[in-house]
């Protein structure tokens, strides 16, 4: 069975290797500290294996964790000189190679569909599956970024080996601490529900919702996964507890709604809050990184003026459809 | 009700513009403390939390292939494959590539797209082509209007999309939270379909926003070249 790890130790291979060659990048000021960041972190993808199987203890992670965050805080990683080509090299090099640079960014898109609608059905002769549960779209990505820069090997044939690393670490720092962001964010939500920010943010919106008013109960319920999404930064954190708080007593138990209109349109409402928030780091500031934004939230505000309307939308249908 | 303390440091954190990891982890720290957990459990929840999590930072395994094609040209000759079509506008093409988005991870291809292999590498480079040659050289008011607008189109195209496929994770975490709690047998396939009036909400009004982002960019590259008008005076 392939699984999920493997990938996850990629990229802490990757992170590891970044490491080495920004210790050794005389041109980036902050190399020390910057190379601890990519260094304690790949080694973390490594040991996270070992913590999700339980064979070592959670709290060391943490402290790494922690560690990132500090540094992070303090101002790394840094971004060294960029390695690669010029403006006028590469208005060479895309009229020698033409339209064959899309091959390689094709593949990726190929592959994962390929992983993702096939492969993830796949059984082997025991009757287990190819793919571990639930990952084929992880496994996918990894299997076709590697195929793919195989393929760009193969084809553009740059001078050394290290030069799509070069490139790769180009782009990471670019993108620096928010590479990782999501991933606190999915910490914090761990956090906030343990030490129960949900339950004491259901027993506010109790007294919200004046007794009786079916469009006051269904706004109630959108709008609060709209906000509590911002608030967390992921729909799926807020819809237990506005479920719990206003879903379940109010919209399906005292007004008779139909459950499955009342919690997909729910769950859709508080997208709409994930268009908004900074806190949804991995949809709203890494894209804002990738693309070397000056204003970090330039993204968010593209959809905010989308999602508000269609916060609308999501009280009408429901309030339509589910009564 | 104290530990509501810790959203407000976030928002705090936030509004302030400290940095986010610092944020985070400060609001995390103080969740843990007023909620009673003891320090090692606190250090044992940002372990597990990390290490459970580390699928959504796998896309940057795609950044070395990425860069190395980029090194070679890719987003010049995105733009000059654009530049051919003159009927495609960056209006035009972002909404289209909503529609693409949308349609294909309602049947569950969530990786075709992305901010790193594809809105970087093809679709931001294309949207501003097609600017380019409407407008000549941008001002960085209209390339990060662009920007915002790739990435929006693509954002909104997945969580649009990817409800309406029945084995997405939302739709589990829906049916798995509901049937366990309530007692309740929810089909997935039902909460799929539930999705449709959204979806079809939100590519009318994200796709008609994207169309009228053409004349967006047509005012404001009239402003610009009032404005170098009266800085040349």
């Amino acid at each position: 069975m392939i699984k999920v790890e493997w990938f996850y130790w990629l990229c802490g291979i990757f992170f590891v290797l970044i490491a080495l060659q920004v210790f050794n990048d005389r041109s980036n000021p902050k190399r020390v500290g910057s190379a601890a960041f990519w260094g304690i972190l790949g080694v973390s993808f490594g040991y996270g294996t070992f913590v999700v199987n339980k064979q070592a203890p959670s709290w060391l992670l943490g402290i790494a964790v922690i560690g990132l965050a500090v540094l992070a805080g303090s101002g790394f990683p840094g971004k060294g000189e960029e390695r690669t080509t010029t403006p006028a090299e590469r208005v060479h090099f895309a009229d020698r190679f033409g339209n064959k640079l899309f091959l390689p960014a094709l593949v990726i898109p190929v592959v994962a569909a390929i992983f993702g609608a096939w492969l993830a059905k796949v059984k082997l002769g025991d009757g287990k599956l190819l793919l571990q549960t639930g990952s084929a779209t992880i496994i996918g990505l990894g299997v076709a970024s590697v195929l793919a820069l195989i393929l760009g090997m193969v084809l553009f044939r740059p001078k050394s080996p290290a030069v799509p690393l070069h490139e790769g670490r180009r782009l990471l720092e670019h993108i620096g601490w928010a590479a990782i962001l999501p991933q606190m964010l999915a910490t914090l939500g761990l956090l906030f529900n343990a030490s129960g920010v949900g339950k004491a943010v259901g027993r506010v919106t109790d007294h919200l919702v004046p007794k009786g008013s079916l469009i006051a109960a269904v706004a109630l319920y959108c709008i609060g996964m709209a906000i509590f999404t911002i608030i967390m930064g992921n729909a799926f954190a807020a819809f237990p507890v506005m479920t719990a708080a206003v879903g379940w007593p109010l919209l399906v138990q005292q007004f008779d709604g139909t459950p499955a209109v009342v919690f997909a349109v729910g769950m859709l409402a508080g997208f709409c809050g994930t268009l908004c928030t900074p806190m949804a780091a991995n949809f709203n500031l890494v894209p804002a990184a990738l693309l070397q934004m000056k204003d970090q939230y330039g993204p968010i505000k593209a959809q905010i003026p989308t999602a508000i309307p269609l916060l609308g939308c999501n009280i009408v249908i429901m309030y339509f459809f589910a009564f | 009700m104290w530990v509501l303390l810790a959203i407000a440091v976030v928002v705090v954190g936030f509004a302030l513009r400290i940095n986010s990891m610092l944020v985070v982890t400060a609001a995390g720290i103080v969740a843990g403390l007023i909620g009673g957990l003891s320090p090692v459990k606190i250090l044992n929840a940002f372990g597990d939390g990390f290490a459970g999590s580390r699928s959504v930072t796998v896309f940057i395994v795609t950044l070395p292939v990425i860069g190395l094609i980029e090194r070679y040209g890719l987003q010049h000759q995105a733009r000059k494959l654009i530049s051919k079509l003159k009927v495609v506008t960056t209006g035009r093409l972002l909404a289209i590539y909503l529609l693409i988005r949308q349609g294909t991870a309602a049947l569950g291809l969530t990786s075709i797209g992305g901010p790193a292999q594809a809105v970087r590498p093809l679709i931001h480079p294309m949207a501003a082509g097609a600017a380019e040659r409407r407008y000549g050289k941008l001002p960085e008011k209209m390339q990060e209007k662009i920007k915002g607008f790739a990435a929006s189109a693509d954002t909104i195209g997945l969580f649009f999309g990817e409800d309406i496929f029945v084995a997405i994770g939302s739709i589990l975490l829906i049916t798995g939270f509901v049937d366990t709690t309530y007692g309740l047998h929810l089909e997935a396939i039902d909460i799929a379909l539930w999705a449709i009036p959204t979806g079809i909400c939100a590519l009318l009004i994200h796709g008609t926003r994207l169309l009228l982002l053409d004349r967006q960019l047509d005012r404001l590259a009239a402003e610009d070249e009032a404005a170098t008008k009266e800085a040349a005076r």
